[in-house]
């Protein structure tokens, strides 16, 4: 692309590895990740950060990464749903939503993961409650959401019980 | 030619009889499998896949789920209304079966073993002696090259073991995992972004516009208008969306009112020209001597919204060589009426035409996704050979793609001195549930209505009630009233588009009905779910009234201050799944849903775990409808056009939900995705006036309409 070749060069460190991108550096982290990185688990919601579809983890803390500048995320560490897991190797969230069934549509679903995954990284035994609570800035449409919440509380059980 | 005595094929199967559009094998031992019912986030295609396994006698790691496509896929039509398992089911089990006894016959011959001698496992065929075929080592023969029959005797349910089972979604790994499985996810050699720019407001002309500065902005390709429809094609989404800003700005339209008040949305519902049709009777009205009461209400429900959690997106490509013409990737519900439709809108034949199914987000009826598909067709056709993906914004999903109607519904009785319903009548007023592609006069896609010189698209229209209806469905008692009358008044004036949302016309008329059946209850002096059973003789529907009802304590329920339960049945199109739900609420600052008992009769289920995930699927969406739902609009346009403004259940409310699916007692498969949506608003409705004492006729169950409902 002749104007992306304009656009001003940024690195970025997401899923561990650093890596250049040409635009502007206003854009939206998720164009980023979706289109110039090719990571397609992270998705566009609503383009306000009102549904969580887009979630990625900045620095370990969930953001919103349709409303999250380029600029704004520079020398910090991103991870995205395809850094949690690979469909052999899921995380354990992944794996427990699986095993759930815990989707329908399963659009939302790399967003609650992120979500879910921020949540057990700060509270290893999560109440029913508070999976809910950390999981109110996502949206399901396809209503999902109990099956996802038994999920977690497997995954963060899986979590405790230490590695396998 | 003449088939062999057998089983009638059915309609679907006898428009589409050659068994290769529906089944391939492939020599590497792949049974690819192609129905023309498409993925919409209900797990359908695995539920095929268990359907072909289980008649070919293969394991269902050999089953590949194939995409629709106009050109190879069976003709199937829409996706929708809760039928692929009813339809493509019964289709594909009798292609199956009668693959496998040719495969067999053909092994038969090749071994030298009568046919019966031989036995088949995942897919090995297995003579006594220990000789052995398989079907993809007769793949090449040709045998799929034939019309089907029908003459091959599926096998019967008591032999399934793949049928039946709760085996898991096969396109959740992927899906969960990030890998690319959605249009939004295409990316093709080439591919460029577009942008549409809709208009500020409904009827809006485009009096001036200045693309310069846009088309100024680096990788902007090009700026499209044709009439009201404007659209940016840049080789980059942040650009396309930048640029689109830029247009927005630099646009001046002429606005003008053309929506009704809404503040007073029943009264236009009820008043505004309307075509009135008796759409069922039954009996007349009894002799006034026998009358001992005559009572009615009415129920009203607003506007609804898809609001899906992706946004309506495709992809288009128009060939600069050969080849078809135009390319589309979409996630339609149905792959050759959209393909019929562009060729309308464009102009073109349809063999020009390629469209290709690949899932979207959660699909609950006609969304924008057949819209997007012209807005990236209108697109790609300004930069030919260059693939162009549209995805709309939040706003324009909630705001232009097509709403399930806002409707009244006022149901009346007359009554014997036991309370008793002797006559019922049940009158509809709203717009229309299908303005599909290929069921409306005009182009039925919104970017024609914009173009120069476009219709708006046409008032829907009301199918027959023997396909279910429309805003009738469900409006005929599934009670045993010795007469009835059911009247439609369907609107001829469409302000806002009105099209097919999961349920259609059930969601209101079921609420009314049972809200109402609950009011005759109350009125009597009668426990609801009594007097229920006392006029339901259908066993399935006593059935799931009763399974619901004792699996949530109702008989042993503790009363508490301001937490009620109430029941609300129906049997979705008085055809297809029986479902009872049993809800308990808690009504104290807002109305809160705690939990919900569902009982579900669907007959012969495919996969349980996917029909109950179904079925708490949509008792949840149905819970998230009840309680906060409502499209916002003023004279001009409409206003919820984000989840701030179009608010939907969140994980913290949603209550607990308990599914239970009565056995199937060999009885055939019943849609169930939407059985669960009407009986879920009426039990909370019902539940809220047994916390509150109060009768809330109108949706969404809010503070403000239980104030209003409260008496002076």
């Amino acid at each position: 692309m002749d104007d992306e070749r304009a656009a001003p060069a940024t690195a970025v460190l997401v899923n561990g590895q650093r890596r250049e991108v040409r635009t502007e550096r206003d854009t939206a982290l998720l164009y980023v990740l979706r289109n110039h990185l090719g990571l397609k688990g992270t998705r566009f919601g609503c383009g306000l950060g009102l549904c969580g579809a887009c979630l990625v983890l900045v620095d370990g803390l969930a953001a919103y990464s349709c409303d999250t500048p380029l600029w704004a995320v520079q020398g910090k560490e991103i991870t995205t749903v395809e850094g949690l897991g690979t469909a052999d190797e899921p995380h354990p969230v992944t794996r427990a939503l699986i095993a759930r069934q815990g989707a329908q549509c399963g659009y939302c679903l790399p967003g609650v993961i992120i979500a879910a995954a921020g949540l057990l990284g700060r509270n290893a035994d999560p109440s029913d409650e508070e999976v809910r609570a950390a999981l109110d800035g996502n949206l399901c449409r396809c209503g999902a959401h109990n099956r996802i919440v038994r999920a977690v509380l497997d995954a963060a059980a899986e979590l405790r019980a230490g590695p396998r | 030619m003449n088939p062999p005595q057998g089983i009638a094929l059915p309609p679907l199967l006898a428009a589409n009889p050659r068994l290769g559009d529906w089944l391939r094998v492939r020599p590497a031992g792949v049974i690819e499998v192609r129905p023309g019912k498409v993925e919409l986030g209900q797990g359908v295609l695995t539920a095929l896949a268990q359907v072909a396994a289980e008649e070919l006698d293969v394991s269902l790691a050999r089953v590949r789920m194939m995409p629709a496509v106009t050109g190879l896929s069976p003709d199937e039509g829409y996706t929708s209304g809760s039928l692929s398992v009813q339809h493509s089911g019964a289709a594909l089990r009798l292609i199956c079966a009668e693959a496998r006894g040719r495969f067999l016959a053909a092994a038969a011959a090749r071994l030298g073993v009568p046919g019966d001698k031989l036995t088949v496992t995942d897919g090995q065929i297995l003579a006594p002696d220990g000789r052995a075929s398989s079907y993809w080592e007769l793949a090449d023969a040709g045998l799929l090259d034939r019309p089907a029959t029908g003459g091959y005797q599926p096998k019967p349910a008591s032999a399934y073991r793949v049928v039946g089972t709760s085996l898991p979604r096969l396109d959740l790994p992927d899906k969960l995992t990030g890998r690319p499985r959605y249009t939004h996810d295409l990316s093709p050699d080439g591919l460029c972004y577009g942008r549409i720019v809709r208009p500020p407001s409904r009827g809006a002309t485009l009096a001036h516009l200045d693309p310069a500065a846009a088309l100024a902005l680096p990788g902007v390709l090009t700026v499209v208008r044709d009439g009201n429809f404007l659209g940016v094609v840049a080789e980059r989404e942040e650009v396309a969306l930048r640029a689109a800003d830029r247009l927005r700005a630099d646009a001046g339209w002429e606005r003008r009112p053309t929506l009704p008040d809404p503040a007073d949305l029943p009264a236009f519902l009820v008043s505004a020209a309307a075509e009135t049709t008796v759409l069922a009777e039954r009996g007349g009205p009894p002799p006034p001597g026998q009358i001992a009461a005559s009572v009615e209400a009415t129920y009203h429900r607003p506007y609804l919204a898809h609001a899906s959690m992706g946004p309506s997106s495709a992809t288009a490509l128009v060939s600069d060589q050969g080849g078809p013409r135009l390319r589309v990737w979409s996630h339609t519900q149905g792959v050759y009426p959209l393909r019929a439709e562009l060729a309308r809108a464009l102009g073109l034949a349809e063999d020009d035409i390629t469209v290709t199914h690949v899932a979207g987000a959660g699909c609950y009826g006609h969304n924008g996704a057949d819209d997007a598909a012209l807005d990236a067709a209108l697109l790609a056709t300004a930069v030919p050979g260059r693939p162009v993906q549209v995805t709309w914004s939040r706003a324009d999903e909630l705001g232009w793609a097509p709403f399930g109607p806002a409707a009244v519904v006022r149901v009346a009785a007359d009554l014997d001195s036991t309370g008793n319903v002797l006559f019922w009548r049940h009158q509809i007023w709203g717009n229309g549930h299908s303005t599909r592609p290929g069921s409306n006069p005009s182009v039925a896609l919104l970017a024609a209505g914009h173009r120069a010189g476009g219709r708006d698209i046409e008032p829907a229209a009301e199918p027959p009630m023997a396909r279910g209806g429309g805003a009738g469905r469900n409006s005929v008692p599934g009670y045993d009233f010795p007469a009835y009358q059911i009247v439609n008044h369907r609107l001829l004036d469409m302000p806002l588009r009105t099209s097919a949302l999961r349920s259609l016309g059930a969601f209101l008329n079921v609420f009314a009905a049972e809200s109402f059946m609950d009011e005759l209850a109350a009125a009597a002096g009668r426990d609801p779910v009594e007097y229920r059973l006392a006029c339901l003789t259908d066993p399935r529907a006593r059935a799931v009234v009763e399974a619901a009802a004792r699996r949530s304590g109702w008989d042993t329920w503790p009363r508490a201050e301001s937490v009620g339960h109430g029941i609300g049945f129906a049997r979705y199109k008085n055809t297809s799944a029986y479902c009872a739900v049993v809800a308990e609420v808690a009504a104290v600052s807002e109305i809160r849903v705690r939990r919900l008992t569902v009982a579900v009769d669907a007959g012969l289920v495919i996969n349980p775990d996917g029909a109950a995930n179904q079925v708490e699927g949509g008792a949840i969406q149905a819970t998230s409808w009840a309680l906060k739902e409502k499209v916002r609009f003023d004279r001009y346009g409409v206003t919820s056009d984000s989840w701030e403004t179009y608010p939907i259940l969140r994980f913290s409310e949603v209550p607990a939900v308990e599914v239970e699916l009565l056995p199937g007692y060999g009885n055939p498969a019943l849609g169930i995705g939407e059985a669960a949506q009407g009986p879920t608003a009426a039990a909370i409705g019902n539940a809220v006036y047994d916390a509150l004492g109060v009768r809330v006729r109108a949706l969404p169950l809010t503070g403000e309409h239980v104030l209003a409902a409260m008496p002076d």
